[in-house]
């Protein structure tokens, strides 16, 4: 294993005989900013799982973090980090508990848990919250919370599933803003969203189209191999393709 | 004629003012937005119009209908549809539709001429459970849902989170025929370019609503100079440009930045040398026209 953070080929997942991800492949460099986009029910979450080690292809191999997707999936999960719109936090603990709550599920050591939850709120200017009930916080508060625990054990990789659905514009923005931060200390970040803007934010981005990646390159790259003006339009094109819900 | 009214609306939750006396009219058979950050007060507007909690103070009319004291013949005539997916995911999706029918005293088969576009997409998984669903077409599901009965006002609240740029563009399309079939629609969003599509647009913060109005006169109210700036390091230009001196504020978008400058600015040809001999290349700066996003971001960041 050489300096991808991930590597995967012909990755394959049936359920009986419908076919969620179809034979993809491709490799996503340390540090990068790799843009996972698709429909709805294009595959996506099924394939983010096999890469998070939860669950296991059918046909296919690879590797994340170093680690075979198919025999070290536990080896695969103590090296990333996973945050996803529909859930990241509890929101009956409060902001420094879930914080000591995933710290601890990740073995960051007692003794680094309290300077290193300073620090984190510090920079998200969240000290005065560091008692306040997770369920009480602005879901755009929320999200840079959970992106934050998400990074805390300094994982090799972290996955977004939609990180910014439903977040206002300038909060979408604070939240690429600590995207950026994490991936020039090295962190490889692989995200999905359904924002075409914050496409072009990633180095590169590869589009899915019923279970197959049927795209994939830098957005610039990508806008002038389609003719498209932005990705947006290169999404519609490609996207409008795709027959199944 | 008007369709909502909200007079001097206020909602308090513990010691967070949630509303703080809003006001709007919305027409009838009007797109009506309404944008603001999470948190802003949007989800509150609606569900004390849509007569699922109380205002503390103000009055609302929907149709005519107080939410308060008329909330059983309101129901009847509105169609509401939460940002959190609120279906029985038990339920395949035609038993959910016809559960909804049920419940607001009518069927599929007399509903169906309203939500027949939609139902297509639907219909070749109408034997599938809800919540095995894709995000799309939840959402799609949901809308047929708040539609069965034929409402006259059409309350959605971001009925486009977590839905792919298709077929959001889908989604928009249905809203727009059901305007034209002369239903009030009161919807709000976090995508700006959706936002550009109604007809009136009210932004709230922190409760209180700071201007309703089109999405031309926003768009022409801007009243600052615009620029956009590229070069071939996007992540470090951000801080590097907010540093120069006259710049306002500098927020990414899309393929460049763009940033508002006052008068103490010197020029994008002044930028664009400063940025040169700090090592970066492929440089861009030029002025530009405001899109709805921008005019967002600066009565946010005001």
């Amino acid at each position: 294993m050489g300096e991808n953070a991930i590597e995967v080929r012909n990755l394959t997942k049936r359920f009986g005989d419908f076919t969620a991800v179809d034979h993809i492949s491709f490799t996503v460099g340390k540090g990068e900013i790799f843009g996972f986009l698709g429909a709805n029910g294009a595959g996506k979450s099924t394939a983010m799982k096999i890469l998070c080690g939860l669950s296991l292809p059918t046909e296919g191999e690879g590797t994340v973090a170093g680690y075979d997707i198919l025999k070290e999936t536990e080896s695969i999960k103590k090296s990333i980090g996973y945050m996803s719109q529909r859930f990241s936090l509890y929101d009956d603990l409060t902001v420094a508990e879930n914080i000591r709550l995933y710290a601890g599920i990740y073995g960051v050591s007692d003794k680094e848990i309290s300077p290193r939850t300073d620090k984190v709120l510090a920079n998200l200017d969240f000290t005065a919250e560091k008692n306040t009930m997770v369920g009480s916080l602005p879901l755009g508060w929320k999200q840079k919370l959970a992106f934050s625990v998400a990074v805390f054990h300094h994982p090799k990789i972290v996955f977004l599933d939609e990180p910014t659905g439903g977040v206002d514009p300038v909060t979408r923005r604070q939240f690429w803003e600590m995207i950026y931060k994490t991936a020039d200390k090295g962190i490889t970040v692989f995200v999905t969203t359904h924002y075409m803007d914050e496409a072009e934010y990633c180095d590169r981005v590869s589009i899915m189209v019923d279970g197959r990646i049927e795209a994939l390159g830098s957005p610039s790259a990508l806008k002038s191999g389609f003719g498209a003006n932005n990705m947006d339009d290169v999404f519609q094109k490609l996207a409008r393709k795709a027959e199944r819900g | 004629m008007d369709s909502i009214i909200a007079e001097n609306i206020s909602k308090t939750y513990g010691t967070v003012k949630a509303l703080k006396e809003v006001s709007l009219t919305v027409q009838k058979g009007e797109l009506f937005g309404l944008i603001g950050a999470d948190g802003a007060g949007k989800t509150t507007l609606f569900r004390i119009l849509a007569s699922l909690i109380l205002p503390d103070a103000g009055k609302a009319s929907v149709e005519g209908l107080d939410p308060v004291s008329d909330y059983r013949r309101l129901r009847c005539i509105t169609g509401y549809m939460p940002g959190r997916f609120s279906l029985y995911g038990d339920l395949t999706v035609e038993e959910n539709i016809r559960f909804y029918a049920t419940v607001f005293g009518t069927t599929l088969e007399a509903g169906r001429v309203l939500i027949d576009d939609i139902y297509k997409q639907l219909e070749p998984f109408r034997n599938r459970a809800a919540s095995r669903l894709s995000g799309g077409m939840k959402q799609k599901l949901a809308l047929c849902c708040a539609l069965i009965h034929s409402p006259s006002v059409l309350f959605l609240d971001e009925p486009t989170t977590g839905v792919d740029p298709v077929s959001r563009r889908e989604f928009w399309l249905v809203l727009k025929h059901l305007r034209e079939s002369g239903m009030t629609v009161m919807v709000s969003t976090p995508y700006m370019e959706e936002a550009g599509q109604c007809g009136r647009i009210a932004f709230i913060k922190e409760g209180s609503i700071l201007y309703s109005e089109t999405p031309g006169r926003i768009v022409e109210s801007f009243g600052e100079t615009l620029y956009a700036v590229s070069s071939d390091r996007m992540h470090t230009l951000l801080d590097d440009v907010r540093s120069f001196t006259g710049i306002k504020y500098c927020y990414s978008f899309g393929d460049s930045h763009h940033f508002v400058v006052d008068e103490s600015f010197s020029g994008e040809k002044a930028l664009a040398g400063y940025l040169a001999g700090i090592g970066y290349g492929n440089i861009t700066v030029k002025k530009i026209q405001p899109t709805m996003e921008d005019c967002y971001m600066k009565l946010s960041l005001r």
